[in-house]
């Protein structure tokens, strides 16, 4: 409860990039990686985004909980293509090579089979980064970063505003939620989905009116310490930017210029081999 | 004009926009510089409303109509707005988790500084010099979660000191912590004000605890007028506390008793201070052996009983330490104990919200451990500490019957028992209004009564008076009481001592998840080590006692709360 | 842009805090895979209600983005997207509820579910598909499947959780008149 987001801290070239750059180099690599189909560049992100994990201290077993919901969503996720649309990959890359059949429309052919690959490449390039900010940023400097980046105080305010509170509120619900089951709710499979709603209601509706109330008491202890009178304002975990900060964001920022480049030099967002 | 007043009401009035009358009538009030101020009075007097004015909130957040003059450092309050008057006002709020907005310490002491634009370098050491002030600078990293409650109020201390204030307004400052630490908060408070000559004012209804350190003058309110504005002293030697519902320190109520005669030159304020004469001692003596011995209670057959419990939690937190209690049929008794001291997860192990490794848990002599949390209600029902947490209906009727409408009672079925339970609750008159027309106790009392109509043969109630006021506490506590007298059994899981003493008989401690004592409230508040373990405070009838030489301070305090029981 | 109260800020990062666990750690299955009933869309509609569409939009992407954030399946952004957009729009179309005064009746509540009931078609069974296929060239029968089932559970969801919600909270505001014991 206490690491929801599971930051660990250690000592690594990672950890110690701003948590600005960090958020520049997500987003960019997010971007290059959603952009193009282009094989080749998806399978090189993976390896550096693998290798960058190696580099940041953070093990495996560390993230193993984070990866299998990831693995389990993944595998979910490319059955579901399969079953609803087992010849897409033809109609993306205009050929047809049959394998095997399985049943009725259920053919496998290669395309289908790339397509999928490059799916599962575009989650196995990003999860990593994702991981990796995640396990490498402290929450502190989330807020401020948000902020570097251009984004309002205020609105960076209230992402601290909600990390800070979660685990009060996880707590509440816990608490209300026991008391709720005293007095016999039933949130249980043996309840139609209707009643397991209104079930659920009888504890969201005292934990969010009592929110409610806290927000009022947050907003006035946030204003009698003059938060909102200034166009902007310092960070407490703010960290300026180093070397290594600039050399990350001009890095990310060249992966995704090239990644564009790459889709209008190549005609197209994907790389097809089949041509 | 006088140059060392901070703050001056003149002829002040207000009126909140959403209400028919004024909360406060034309109040005159100076606090000089470095004047240390209690404001007392029962809830609804105006003393909020008061700090609401010092600090800015009214009308910023709280819109209405002001009347007369309030100057602070020498500007118009209103000119000087919400964010002026935070350079010259620090505000410390009741509820500490409200207030405490950083991540973590360092980020919240840096709060205002962050929002003044101060450097990072400059922001880091500041925060440092004003932790060490307030020592909290062991746990500058730590989550608000990870920290005691005292500690929070400390954070928040510093929060509004790094502003260099002039004033320091404390809302409530014991409301939400035990004894000893209420009684070091105190200390901190007037160790800080000597140490940056602030003017304090400290909003409170717990004047005995407020008075642990001597305070210049004391504000008394009632019904949005100042009733008195003078030294503690005076105040304590006349009857204004008692006639405007608020506690006295329990020791003044004994002089008084006794037949002592007060007078200012006996420093009543101060427990360490007071002196008494031979004279006045022996009518302390005298009187303590004319009240008769309040009856022990008699033994009643085992209700429940907890037989070697033992709970770690997932995290390896082991909370409870081989538990052996028994409770009576139709006791009243307290469970007391600091935070994490194991007393909180054992009423969780009774309800069945925690599964306990090993040990056996019965009810009238089943086994508790073949019941679900749903079945476990129908014998022991748990009320919340806050009501808001617990109402999800919008009318009465509907919250107490929600229960067993969800046990599938029959509907007529159902009425019948509503109505019932509402008429043992007085409540039966206002079994068609909706909730949110009650007050706080009143809404307390519809959470007890929606646990009552399933019928439980003991009810656990988690800190049922936090926050009241010494009326709301009287309501509530009465409550209790009658419908232990009809039979139900109670138990009280708290830190209030006042509430120990005057209606539990029996109260069992937890520290560290043991056990460690298990006797009369007023032999537990009479151990001076137990006292330091739980976190507690030794009464002040106990010094009372000693100073006048009466051997048997438990007995003292016994038939001081029988007496004092039978004149309210 | 215009500058937000402190009020909204705060509502803001209560509002994604509350949707985060919601969302995170009430979980009740549904039949379709990959799809919960979620039972924060309820939450959200409500919020947008009271404090406005553009923290409905803020609480919708900072709440689902954390939630991403924390499982680590890396931030699917168009679903991120969606949760905002769904949150800016019931915010647009309830504006006129006047659940502050304590007042919702069933006028409000038909106009109410009216307007969620649209904006989860136009956000799941529209935003989220489009930029499932911008992004991931993702089969459309697949994503617009997908985004109607959860469409649907949503709307159910929000029916249920967002009415009684509204309805609790305009009863907890006080309302003028007298009332009177029996």
């Amino acid at each position: 409860m206490t690491n929801l987001f599971n930051y660990i801290d250690r000592s690594s070239p990672i950890h110690r990039l701003t948590g600005a750059s960090k958020l520049v180099c997500l987003l960019t690599w997010s971007l290059a990686a959603m952009s193009g189909f282009h094989t080749p560049l998806l399978a090189i992100l993976t390896l550096v985004s693998l290798g960058l994990f190696k580099f940041s201290k953070i093990k495996l077993k560390d993230v193993s909980f984070m990866l299998g919901f990831t693995f389990v969503f993944m595998l979910l996720n490319n059955l579901l293509i399969f079953l609803f649309s087992p010849e897409h990959g033809v109609t993306i890359y205009g050929s047809r090579t049959v394998l095997f059949k399985i049943a009725g429309p259920y053919v496998v052919t290669a395309e289908q089979l790339f397509y999928h690959l490059n799916v599962a490449l575009k989650y196995t390039c990003t999860i990593p980064i994702v991981l990796l900010f995640v396990c490498t940023t402290n929450p502190s400097e989330f807020a401020a970063s948000l902020n570097r980046i251009g984004v309002s105080y205020r609105i960076s305010y209230s992402v601290a505003l909600a990390l800070r509170y979660i685990p009060d509120i996880q707590r509440e619900y816990g608490d209300i939620s026991q008391a709720q089951q005293a007095r016999g709710i039933e949130m249980s499979k043996k309840a139609s989905l209707v009643s397991r709603l209104k079930s659920v209601s009888g504890i969201l509706i005292p934990l969010i009116l009592s929110s409610m109330e806290r927000i009022d008491t947050i907003s006035n202890a946030m204003e009698l310490r003059g938060f909102g009178k200034d166009p902007k304002r310092t960070w407490y975990s703010g960290r300026p930017f180093a070397k290594g900060d600039w050399i990350a964001m001009g890095l990310c920022i060249a992966l995704l210029i090239f990644s564009f480049i790459l889709t209008a030099v190549n005609g197209g967002r994907y790389f097809n081999p089949f041509m | 004009m006088d140059n060392d007043i901070v703050i001056s009401f003149e002829n002040f009035g207000f009126q909140y926009t959403a209400q028919a009358e004024p909360t406060l009538y034309d109040i005159n009030l100076n606090i000089r510089k470095g004047e240390k101020v209690l404001i007392a009075g029962p809830s609804g007097c105006g003393k909020s409303t008061i700090a609401h004015c010092i600090n800015g909130l009214i009308p910023a957040s709280y819109p209405g109509k002001a009347t007369g003059k309030l100057t602070i450092g020498g500007q118009n309050a209103l000119e000087l707005g919400l964010f002026g008057l935070s350079k010259i006002v620090g505000t410390v709020l009741q509820d500490a988790d409200g207030q405490f907005i950083g991540l973590t310490v360092a980020e919240d002491i840096a709060f205002a500084l962050e929002n003044d634009c101060v450097s990072t370098e400059e922001m880091h050491q500041h925060v440092k010099t004003v932790a060490k002030l307030v020592d909290v600078e062991q746990v500058l990293h730590h989550a608000p979660h990870e920290v005691s409650g005292g500690q929070k109020q400390r954070v928040s201390l510093a929060g509004v000191m790094v502003n260099k204030v002039d004033v320091l307004l404390f809302d409530e400052p014991l409301a939400n912590l035990d004894p000893a630490t209420g009684k070091q908060a105190i200390e901190l408070i007037d160790q800080i004000q000597k140490h940056t000559g602030c003017a304090v004012i400290i909003i409170e209804h717990r004047i005995e605890d407020v008075l642990h350190r001597n305070v210049d003058r004391v504000v008394l309110m009632g019904e949005g007028r100042i009733l008195y504005d003078g030294s503690a002293d005076r105040m304590l030697c006349s009857d204004l506390l008692q006639k405007s519902g608020i506690r006295e320190p329990l020791y003044v109520t004994a002089l008084k008793y006794a037949g002592v005669h007060l007078t200012e030159d006996m420093h009543p304020a101060s427990l360490t201070e007071l002196s008494l004469t031979d004279s006045q001692k022996q009518q302390v003596r005298d009187w303590f052996n004319r009240q008769p011995t309040p009856p022990a209670a008699e033994q009643a057959p085992v209700l429940f009983q907890s037989e070697n419990l033992d709970f770690t939690y997932p995290g390896g937190h082991h909370a409870l330490k081989g538990i052996d209690v028994t409770i009576h049929k139709g006791e009243m008794l307290s469970i007391v104990g600091t935070n994490g001291a194991g007393k909180s997860t054992f009423s969780k192990a009774v309800c069945g919200f925690v599964k306990p490794q090993s040990g056996k848990l019965t009810l009238n002599g089943t086994d508790l451990s073949t019941l679900s949390i749903k079945e476990r209600a129908d014998h022991i029902g748990y009320v919340m500490q806050n009501p808001n947490q617990m109402i999800s209906k919008t009318q009465i009727f509907d919250e107490v019957a929600f229960g067993l409408r969800n046990r599938g009672v029959a509907e007529d079925e159902v009425r019948r028992r509503v109505e019932e339970t509402l008429k043992i609750c007085g409540l039966y008159s206002f079994r068609n209004w909706p909730v949110s027309a009650l007050s706080y106790g009143q809404k307390k009392r519809v959470t007890i009564a929606s646990i009552l109509v399933l019928e439980p043969e003991m009810i656990l109630l988690d800190e049922p008076t936090a926050g009241q006021d010494f009326r709301h506490y009287t309501e509530i506590m009465d409550f209790l009481q009658q419908l232990n007298r009809q039979g139900i059994t109670v138990v009280l899981i708290t830190h209030d001592m006042h509430l120990m003493l005057e209606y539990t008989p029996r109260a069992v401690v937890f520290h560290d998840g043991h056990v460690i004592a298990d006797k009369s409230a007023a032999q537990v508040l009479n151990d001076p080590e137990i006292v330091a373990q739980a976190h507690l405070k030794e009464t002040s009838l106990y010094h009372l006692a000693m100073t006048c030489g009466i051997p048997e301070p438990e007995e003292f305090t016994r038939r001081f709360i029988a007496r004092d029981q039978e004149v309210r | 842009m215009k500058k937000f109260s402190v009020k909204t800020i705060v509502a803001i990062g209560i509002g994604a805090a509350l949707f985060f666990v919601l969302g995170r750690f009430v979980v009740i299955p549904s039949p379709v895979p990959n799809t919960n009933i979620s039972v924060q869309y309820g939450l959200l509609a409500f919020l947008s209600v009271v404090y406005g569409p553009v923290a409905g939009l803020l609480i919708g992407l900072i709440g689902h983005a954390l939630i991403d954030f924390s499982y680590g399946w890396g931030i699917w952004w168009s679903w991120v997207i969606a949760s905002g957009v769904f949150g800016l729009l019931v915010g647009f179309t309830s504006k006129a509820t006047k659940l502050e005064e304590g007042e919702i009746g069933k006028k409000g509540l038909i106009k109410f579910n009216i307007s969620q009931v649209i904006c989860h078609v136009v956000c799941w069974g529209a935003v989220a598909p489009a930029l499932d296929i911008l992004i991931f060239s993702e089969p459309a029968n697949k994503v617009f499947t997908q985004g109607l089932l959860a469409g649907v559970s949503n709307a159910v969801t929000t029916a249920i959780v967002g009415s009684l919600l509204c309805v609790a909270y305009a009863a907890s505001k006080p309302k003028a008149g007298s009332l009177t014991k029996e």
